[in-house]
């Protein structure tokens, strides 16, 4: 108990502690949609393409994550675009967008004179450097996004599930998509420093199979994805930092682990329905 | 009779290219109008037009009626099957005109309503369950509470027989033929045979519509309509009215 009584003495350990609840509460939410909706691979897009942002950020001078804000949403309406005006098809235009992004921000790194130091936490996340600020940022994102999703969760459930029974009940489709598709954006930003480019996608995809072993309803696969998600970042930030091995990677190693447990467990003791 | 929507010489399609071409129609109250054709000829074009999904080309659509009292049922390889949401969602999501806001509402009557539908198809007791564990017989009828929520004043549904075994077939129509009662209904079908023992009217869609007045139709008019289909039914489903053009003096019954 001691251990953990000099870990939260620690300035940068309760700031890790309380990134890992902020990211859990909005990538747990977010993510249910992504996951329910189908569009892992957009959001694949959206995180990559937010690259580019850094490296024009770090170019420019100003906050790399206002660039990725910026690169993930232009991506997120780029790829809607394409797609349905351009007559791209849908999985093309993302890579499309996912490529450009990222070419744009290496030239812009190469661009950038000296040594962009802490580039790497950037692409393999960093959370037990994330600062007060990002942490202001992360607490309004997720009040955010439990406000919009408790607000509308009924007209949020009916466009995810049959979009256009939705359109024929005179709900705003076009409207909602574009506003979630920048809360996406949004959350895979504000959630970079944590787990990194590279490895967000896990933190919106894994704890919510988890919670889908437990539960076919999408209320309650948002409420167990963030528990799930909380757990496992927890766990592994205490592991990264016992074992000093990098945080992110420890993170996700942790949701896989424990996805695979509740999936054992729930067949060993047959919770959970059948699969279709 | 009301009438509840018109269409006027119109034409509708995807990108260039045009799937329905120069059709006229009207449905008033109290219409049963089979939709049959072809694979590819546009039947489900011709309901998307209607329930302005698709905008059409040219030529004019005039509703008579507010676009939510049109009950809808789509095509069940349309749904994603393993979204998580319980049957009782579903259902109530045919309500969701009321307001962006509904979340908030106590809504007593709404789930009132959704659950006498429920218990209306005998599935009242599997609404906690997810869509996913269902047969297709029962997400068939958990689509038509959906599309009954509005008290519908004119009632689409898309192959509602797909995937459902002959019984529910069967039961599925007659409760069509007890529901025309109090409202319109378009149904499309590409099995002319079953439908045309229930439907008032037929329309032929293949790309031009063809309507025409009554439920018997003989090949010989299906080929001038130029509507290409086998007439051919199976099972134990009533039994057609389809004359053949060597029978003209009698019905037909077709195996």
């Amino acid at each position: 108990m001691d251990i953990f009584i000099e870990l939260f003495s620690y300035d940068f350990f309760v700031n890790a502690f309380l990134a890992s609840v902020l990211a859990a509460i909005s990538c747990g939410i977010i993510g249910t949609y992504i996951v329910s909706r189908r569009i892992v691979f957009i959001s694949g897009g959206i995180t990559h393409a937010s690259f580019g942002g850094i490296g024009m950020g770090y170019y420019m001078g100003i906050n790399p994550l206002l660039g990725a804000a910026i690169f993930s949403i232009l991506s997120g309406m780029g790829i809607q675009l394409f797609s349905s005006k351009g007559k791209v098809r849908e999985d093309s235009s993302i890579a499309i967008w996912w490529s450009l992004g990222m070419a744009i921000g290496i030239i812009f790194v190469y661009l950038t004179p000296g040594y962009a130091p802490n580039l790497m936490s950037y692409l393999f996340g960093s959370i037990l450097t994330v600062s007060t600020g990002e942490l202001w940022l992360m607490l309004a994102l997720s009040i955010l996004i439990i406000s919009f999703f408790t607000f509308f969760y009924r007209t949020i459930l009916y466009i995810s599930f049959d979009e256009d029974f939705a359109k024929t009940s005179d709900l705003p489709v076009d409207r909602f998509n574009y506003l979630l598709m920048i809360l996406i954006s949004l959350t895979i930003v504000l959630n970079i420093r944590v787990v990194g480019i590279i490895l967000i996608l896990s933190l919106l995809t894994i704890p919510q199979a988890t919670a889908n072993v437990l539960t076919r309803e999408f209320g309650k696969m948002m409420f167990y994805s963030v528990g799930f998600a909380f757990l496992a970042s927890f766990i592994g930030l205490l592991i990264s930092y016992f074992a000093d091995i990098p945080s992110g990677a420890t993170i996700i190693f942790t949701q896989v682990i424990l996805f695979g447990l509740v999936k054992l467990l729930a067949f060993s003791f047959k919770i959970g329905q059948k699969a279709p | 009779m009301k009438k509840l929507l018109e269409i006027k010489n119109l034409s509708a399609g995807y990108d260039n290219n045009i799937v329905l071409e120069d059709i006229s129609m009207e449905v008033f109250a109290g219409d049963f109008i089979g939709v049959i054709g072809p694979n590819g000829g546009g039947k489900t074009t011709l309901i998307k037009t209607i329930l302005g999904l698709i905008k059409p080309t040219s030529g004019e659509l005039i509703m008579h009626t507010s676009k939510t009292n049109i009950g809808y049922l789509p095509q069940v390889n349309q749904i994603d099957k393993r979204f998580p949401i319980s049957v009782f969602d579903v259902v109530r999501s045919g309500k969701a005109k009321t307001s962006i806001f509904s979340s908030f509402h106590k809504n007593t009557e709404e789930k009132e309503k959704a659950e006498s539908l429920l218990d209306e198809m005998g599935i009242l007791a599997i609404r906690h369950k997810s869509i996913g564990e269902l047969s297709g017989g029962q997400m068939q009828r958990v689509f038509l509470c959906r599309a009954l929520m509005n008290q519908p004043e004119l009632l689409v549904l898309d192959e509602p027989s797909t995937y459902v075994d002959n019984n529910f077939e069967g039961e599925l129509y007659l409760k069509l033929k007890e529901l025309n009662e109090q409202m319109a209904i378009i149904l499309i079908s590409h099995d002319v045979g079953t439908i045309s023992f229930f439907v008032k009217t037929i329309a032929c869609v293949n790309r031009n519509l063809h309507y025409h007045p009554s439920n018997i139709i003989t090949e010989e008019q299906l080929t001038s309509y130029n509507c290409p289909l086998q007439i051919i039914t199976h099972g134990n489903i009533p039994h057609t009215v389809l004359k053949l053009h060597d029978e003209h003096e009698h019905h037909g019954h077709i195996h």
